[in-house]
């Protein structure tokens, strides 16, 4: 199936946000949902099983000028087999204007077994434009081995190169489930949090020959999460691997490092995840700092 | 591809470019108890080529493509922002950027006309792979070659740190490597392929847990390797 929809979002000018534009068509369509915390939100409703091999979906998000949207989806979406040889493709672009705000929450990607998925998304942000950018792929569903998946994501802030990055997993990807990129975990993902208020970050120190800091986290199964400063902009990447989608939404709900709080998740538990800030593995868990534990 | 000296000296990890003392990320994943034996020295180093050495081999040839064009010096300051954007992990960006420092020094002693003051200037120095492709043009190479000694040498460095960090037998590493040749190749092959691309559009694997790995290897107080 083929499918395009298209979400444009303005200020009223009395500090809201109005939809101007919300079409869709089946399989991609889009609902006014309550506004969240005062944010105008919308959720992708899949309106028929997929994305199916095949399947070409293109969604448009325009957020001008000191509007604020909030984009959810009602269900994971699950990357299953089509045609032999067919590619599912979803393409995502994304414009946030000056002191826009855009949170981008789907749930999470399933690269099912057989299922061959890209996911690629552009987003341009303004100069101020504040983002919230959540991406969760889980590898296969429950017992099964995973498909092929792709999650391309290419970020710009005030027109410089902010983040380029595109996970590869199942059997087309070398190496995808070895040491150096999953190790094992099925579940991966990252939280892209853009924050014009956020104190001078890694750009200022690196500019001088320092390096930045990125912050671990780790919950006592041995999932592993590490906020890290980019230098393109005002930014934080969130990064985390785990065992499962549910302990992969904890960590993604973590606080951010530059001081930036929790954005909302669906069923995020109680898992204590905790702040390693001097640890070696392996050594006397007595040197490891608890700065925070639980979520919210 | 004609073998030539040029290459095998610029690929020999005794190039004076401080190589030996990164890891490439293997100490951390050794310390994680994923990196045990050669099997998974294999799927470490498979993992790698296809990500980082995929990274570095395309933004080689690209700066090695930039250093015959007009405007070289924007070019590879916007292939400098770029691997920035592909960077996300600072610890890895700090290395690149010392690796960078370490083969300028090595490149302007043996080219002293090279073009490198094209490069990024400032502090922290330019990314290693487009100092690799100003020496790899300096040295009047061809786009495969550079992208092979880049992906060549983002196997062997882990690889031979692997023989400090396990203690394996050095014939069962080499053996690992041999039996990667053709993946390296690829990897190469895939890098000198996307060159022509506008820089946005170059290559930008993901390597979750290396990225995570890197940041936690850096609050180590006692280390073997710088990365």
């Amino acid at each position: 199936m083929r499918a395009v929809a298209r979400l444009v979002a303005v200020a009223d000018g009395r500090g809201g946000t109005v939809l101007r534009e919300l079409r869709g068509e089946s399989p991609l369509l889009l609902r006014q949902a309550a506004a969240e915390d005062g944010v105008a939100t919308v959720y992708v409703v899949g309106g028929a099983a997929g994305p199916l091999a095949g399947d070409d979906l293109r969604l448009t998000v325009e957020v001008g000028p000191g509007a604020a949207v909030r984009v959810r989806t009602v269900a994971a979406s699950v990357a299953l087999p089509g045609r032999p040889g067919a590619v599912s493709r979803m393409r995502v672009e994304a414009v946030v204007g000056v002191a826009g705000t855009l949170h981008w929450l789907p749930e999470q990607l399933v690269a099912a077994a057989g299922g061959d998925h890209v996911a690629e998304s552009r987003v341009e942000l303004a100069e101020g434009a504040r983002l919230t950018w959540r991406e969760e792929l889980v590898c296969g569903r429950y017992g099964e081995s995973a498909g092929n998946a792709v999650l391309a994501t290419s970020v710009d802030y005030a027109g410089r190169p902010l983040l380029r990055q595109s996970l590869a997993v199942g059997p087309a990807a070398p190496g995808w489930a070895g040491p150096a990129v999953l190790g094992g975990a099925t579940a991966t993902g990252s939280l892209l949090v853009v924050d014009p208020d956020r104190r001078p970050g890694p750009a200022e120190v690196e500019a001088v020959g320092g390096a930045a800091r990125g912050r671990v986290l780790q919950t006592p199964g041995g999932a592993l999460a590490a906020w890290l400063p980019l230098t393109g902009g005002p930014a934080d990447l969130l990064t985390a691997t785990a065992a499962d989608a549910h302990t992969l939404r904890v960590l993604l709900s973590a606080p951010a490092g530059g001081g930036v709080g929790p954005v909302g998740g669906a069923a995020a538990g109680p898992l204590p995840v905790t702040t390693v800030t001097a640890p070696r593995p392996g050594a006397a868990a007595g040197t490891a700092r608890v700065d925070a534990v639980g979520r919210r | 591809m004609t073998p030539s000296s040029m290459v095998l000296l610029l690929a020999d990890g005794r190039f004076p470019a401080g190589a030996h003392a990164h890891s490439g990320g293997l100490e951390a994943a050794v310390a994680a108890g994923l990196v045990t034996d050669p099997a998974t020295l294999g799927e470490f180093l498979r993992g790698r080529l296809a990500t980082g050495g995929l990274v570095a081999a395309a933004f080689a040839v690209a700066a090695h493509r930039a250093a015959g064009v007009v405007d070289r010096r924007s070019t590879l300051a916007r292939l400098d922002a770029e691997l920035d954007a592909r960077t996300a992990a600072p610890a890895l960006r700090a290395v690149s950027r010392r690796q960078g420092r370490a083969l300028l020094r090595a490149g302007r002693e043996l080219w002293p006309t090279g073009g490198f003051e094209a490069l990024p200037a400032g502090p922290p120095g330019p990314h290693q792979p487009l100092v690799l492709g100003l020496v790899a043009a300096a040295a009047d190479l061809d786009p495969v070659a550079v992208a092979t000694i880049a992906a060549y040498g983002s196997m062997t460095g882990p690889a031979s740190a692997a023989v400090r960090l396990l203690g394996l037998d050095p014939y069962r590493v080499h053996a690992v490597l041999a039996a990667l040749a053709a993946d390296c190749d690829a990897t190469a092959a895939r890098a000198v392929a996307t060159a022509a691309d506008p820089p946005e559009r170059l290559p930008a694997p993901a390597a979750p847990l290396t990225d995570i790995h890197a940041e936690v290897h850096t609050t180590w107080e006692v280390r073997l390797f710088a990365s």
